[in-house]
């Protein structure tokens, strides 16, 4: 049964021909989200049904395995969450939501397709298709205050997306004239012959330029705070924390063209990572908005996640995905709280949290859960996701990177710690109280247990995350 | 497995008395109102304590094994177990815990006023950390439990904290969470050495020199930060000032054990060589904070900070015990963590039920109390006299043994830590002398009621364990002997009997 190979992002595509018909009439933003929270959740369900599908489509050009399934799940776990608790959609104007939701689904319909292809080219569209609506949703965001604000991220986005995108294809173009395919089961054997050839190197790095890009690795992480900055919560709450899965995904497909002997391109990865902690946290301690500080302390965990994928093993792979499914995690439960706490859908400065355990002591409770498991204190998912990428890379002989790393662990404690103090120790003041709608709720209260399970029993899903990466060696 | 005993009770003991607060905070987050919050916290610590008891009669004092050892595979990839178990070491520290935190309920009964429950909450979680730190045999484990206790006592001293509490929690934490990064390291580096996280499997083995320096480094970096040795002391006296009564109690009595704790269980017998080379730059730290602590606790006006200084003090004390590296030393080094538990928390429950009748801690407002409050200075009395080692009450036990241990090794720096005895008795009496007496021009104090029945309850304990340590220390000893022979015997100390009682008890 081919069709059911398929299904998954069949459902999505027929369900966004859907909403795209509805956009065309005069829908209201509230049917949009519930036919999109239905279908959602319904592909969640489905991939679960077909999480154990093996089999090529399209030429050979895309596989369904153990590895895209399961991460299906987790794209589509993210997308329903943020869907979940984007309940008012406060920065959008009205009119805009039907299309709003659109690009949202094709985003994930993008990242979907994406982790299925193992052809160069079938990545490359898959990548594009979820870019481009996430450079739409950026300046779909309401223009209250007549900064066009969304408007400079949203160039920004662009500009460096399309300036990282042009470099991934240019390493692509490498890739093929060294190899003369763009099949990734042809491409692995060919390469690892290679790797003692510079421009093997060169090619590799520049398409994990592309996914760098996505993850907000320095020197690609420019567009990162502005465009947490300008663009809506709800937005910024989808992208910083789903395309970013499916971004470790390809650069573990991607490094599996790499053997040992690239230690140029593990040392520059290395590199990476260390700038990447220490720029993302030592900026983060100035930030006084929220969503800026959040974009920063992403940089930092890029560089976190960076640690397992240079110990070129399936044991850190799968610690690096298991990290950032963990991360996606966190950062939705900090986002959930800034998108109930914003009364308007503005933007958040800190000290706005002000208090909010007499607000709402649950958005409290839950922000203080995002905020620990961040900064990496047990016994939450951040500290064990840390812990283990910590372990691989000291088993590699990577001590020098493993104590730079500890220290961002105590550097990024401070600005953690300081959204936690003004929740809890400041008092509220004149700010209202926050009101929260029961589905919201059981939302958060589920990511909370989430994050508290996933650090204390992390063998489970360590054990899936070790599978799926094996399915691609 | 040969250094664990199984558990061959009914049920494992062990998660028991550690889960039971969990599990009572988890039914409190479902009870509504604050007095049956209160009423709900002091039976699960009163219950949990009980059930801890059987520990000490069924402790077995011959072995320096492991006991009521429980052991379930946890993490297998990384090959992290489950592993709890005690010996003599931390025995005492474990029923010191859980006696103790009944009466943090207790003392907390009036003093917090807005939200109870969570404040309950966030003490039994306190609870279940602790005692899990002194349980586990398992680095990360340990590390877990270690690290997660300071979301619960960041919050004990940011929300019911005084007025500086935004500065004393921030500084606690940032403080022991930066020491105790590279203590992360550092387990993950005996890991890949030894291939398992168990702590005594890490113990005897054969590490070079250069990698016991870093690795004890890393060790002493945390552990000194909690103890806290001077120079490292100074988030100390803030947070203690600035926590409600309780969370001053735990702190006093429980965490700052845990860094001494850290050096008997990790430092020693995991990098005994390492250990050997800094012993004297130790002992040296151990005598400056003596000194320094003694000095400024002489100086301070605010009696919650002079006893945080004392702590400075006292801990120490502990520490001179621990490095002098031999039987009487780390025994009374011992005791004397019990000793300051119990009398330090004692003087912080007695200025906090000060600070509940006038809303002040400082010295001078609280002078002459003895004709109003004859009980209250009573109590006051024999926990000062405690606490500046007077003979007959358990102070004077432990640093007895600790000087005793001092001068058979280390004459010059016992000699120089002997000052810090006398300098106890000074700003112990300076204090005493103020609270009961004062001076000619003491504040109205007519209006103070005396203590009530719950306030004796809470001290009247405490007291008991003054006079019992202090006049038959016996029962308190005798189970850490076979654990300190054992360990002494695995830093490679030869000390007078200590070695052949560890021939005799170890097989």
């Amino acid at each position: 049964m081919k069709l059911m190979l398929f299904a998954p992002e069949l459902l999505l595509l027929l369900g966004s021909l859907a909403l795209f018909f509805m956009t065309t009439g005069k829908v209201g933003g509230k049917k949009a989200r519930s036919f999109t929270l239905t279908l959602a959740i319904a592909n969640i369900f489905l991939c679960f049904a077909c999480l154990h599908n093996e089999g090529m489509l399209f030429f050979d050009a895309y596989k369904i395995d153990f590895f895209s399934q399961a991460l299906k799940i987790c794209i589509s776990l993210g997308f329903a969450i943020v869907l979940l608790f984007s309940t008012e959609l406060k920065g959008i104007k009205d009119e805009v939501r039907p299309e709003y939701y659109l690009f949202m689904l094709m985003s994930t319909i993008g990242l979907i397709m994406m982790v299925s292809s193992v052809e160069l080219l079938s990545m490359f569209i898959a990548l594009e298709l979820s870019s481009y609506s996430l450079y739409l949703l950026v300046p779909m965001r309401e223009d209250r205050a007549g900064l066009r604000m969304q408007m400079e991220s949203a160039i920004k986005y662009i500009m460096f997306g399309v300036v990282a995108t042009g470099i991934m294809l240019f390493g692509m173009s490498y890739l093929f004239g060294l190899t003369g395919t763009t099949y990734f089961s042809e491409l692995i054997p060919a390469m690892h012959g290679l790797m003692g050839n510079p421009a093997a190197i060169v090619a590799v790095v520049m398409v994990l330029g592309g996914f760098l890009y996505k993850l907000g690795v320095f020197p690609l992480h420019f567009w990162v705070p502005d465009v947490y900055q300008g663009a809506s919560n709800e937005t910024t709450a989808f992208i910083s924390s789903v395309p970013k899965i499916a971004a470790v995904a390809m650069l573990v497909r991607i490094l599996a063209l790499v053997t040992p002997e690239g230690k140029s391109l593990v040392t520059l990865l290395m590199v990476l990572s260390v700038c990447s902690m220490f720029y993302g946290n030592l900026v983060a301690l100035v930030q006084t908005d929220i969503k800026r500080m959040l974009g920063f302390s992403g940089i930092a965990h890029a560089g976190y996640v960076l640690l397992g994928l240079i110990t070129l093993q399936d044991s850190g792979y799968a610690t690096s995905l298991y990290y950032i499914t963990g991360y996606l995690l966190m950062n939705l439960a900090c986002f959930l709280v800034i998108c109930q706490v914003a009364q308007d859908g503005e933007n958040l400065a800190i000290d706005d949290l002000s208090g909010l355990h007499q607000r709402s002591p649950l958005l409290a409770l839950t922000l203080a859960v995002g905020m620990f498991a961040l900064a990496g204190i047990p016994p939450f998912v951040g500290f064990m996701g840390k812990f283990m990428l910590l372990t691989g890379a000291l088993k590699q002989g990577y001590l020098l990177l493993v104590i730079l790393a500890a220290i961002n662990t105590a550097i990024s404690i401070y600005y953690y710690l300081s959204v936690v103090r003004v929740a809890y120790c400041n008092s509220p003041e004149q700010r209202p109280e926050v009101v929260v709608g029961g589905i919201t709720k059981s939302v958060s209260l589920a990511l909370v247990v989430i994050i508290i399970a996933l650090g204390i029993a992390p063998n489970q899903i360590i054990q899936i995350a070790t599978d799926v990466v094996r399915t691609i060696q | 497995m040969d250094f664990l005993i199984m558990n061959s009770m009914d049920f494992s003991i062990l998660s028991t008395v550690m889960f039971l607060p969990l599990a009572g905070a988890l039914v409190l987050l479902f009870i509504p109102g604050d007095t049956a919050a209160k009423n709900w916290a002091l039976l699960v610590t009163i219950v949990t304590a009980l059930v801890s008891l059987p520990l000490y009669w069924n402790f077995d004092i011959t072995t320096a094994q492991f006991q009521f050892g429980e052991h379930i595979s946890w993490i297998p990839s990384l090959n992290i177990n489950y592993t709890l178990g005690i010996d003599g070491i931390t025995l005492l520290l474990i029923l010191m815990t859980t006696l103790l935190m009944p009466l943090c309920v207790l003392g907390s009964w009036r003093y917090i006023e807005k939200r109870v429950r969570e404040f309950m909450i966030c003490l039994l979680i306190m609870e279940t950390s602790m005692l899990g730190v002194f349980m586990a045999l398992d680095f990360v484990l340990f590390y877990i439990l270690w690290e997660a206790m300071l979301i619960p006592m960041y919050l004990l001293i940011g929300v019911w904290g005084g007025p500086r509490k935004i500065y004393a929690s921030i500084k606690f934490f940032l403080y022991t969470l930066a020491g105790s990064v590279m203590l992360l390291v550092a387990i993950i580096a005996l890991y890949l050495k030894t291939g398992s996280f168990s702590i005594p499997a890490m113990m005897g083995q054969e590490y070079s020199s250069n990698f016991q320096i870093w690795v004890f480094l890393a060790f002493f970096l945390a552990f000194a930060i909690k103890v806290p040795m001077f120079p490292f002391h100074t988030w100390l006296p803030a947070a203690h000032v600035e926590a409600p009564t309780a969370g001053s109690v735990i702190l006093a009595s429980v965490l700052l054990k845990m860094g001494t704790y850290g050096f008997l269980r990790f430092c020693l017998p995991i990098t005994p060589e390492a250990t050997l080379t800094f012993v004297p730059y130790i002992l040296w730290l151990s005598v400056a904070g003596i000194l320094y602590g003694g000095f400024t606790a002489l100086a301070q006006q605010d009696m919650k900070k002079l006893i945080a200084y004392s702590s400075v003090g006292h801990m120490g004390f502990v520490t001179l015990g621990i490095f002098v590296l031999n039987t009487q030393g780390v025994e009374g080094a011992i005791l004397q963590m019990i000793n300051h538990g119990v009398t330090t928390g004692a003087l912080f429950l007695c200025v906090g039920m000060i600070y509940e009748r006038t809303h002040s801690r400082e010295l001078s407002k609280a002078a002459g109390l003895g004709t109003y409050m004859p009980i209250y200075v009573t109590f006051l009395a024999f926990f000062s006299l405690s606490s500046l080692a007077f003979p007959g009450t358990n102070s004077f036990v432990g640093e007895f043994l600790i000087l005793a241990g001092g001068f058979a090794d280390y004459k010059v720096i016992a000699a120089c830590a002997i000052p810090g005895a006398i300098l106890a008795a000074a700003y112990m009496f300076r204090m005493l002398q103020r609270m009961v007496w004062g001076g000619t021009q003491n504040p109205d104090q007519s209006k103070m009621v005396d203590l009530n029945m719950r306030e004796i309850v809470i001290l009247a304990p405490l007291l008991f364990f003054v006079f019992w340590i202090g006049l038959s220390p016996a029962p308190f000893m005798d189970v850490m002997h076979a654990s300190v022979s054992h360990l002494l015997s695995q830093v490679g100390v030869v000390s007078g009997d200590g070695l052949s009682v560890a021939q005799l008890m170890i097989p």
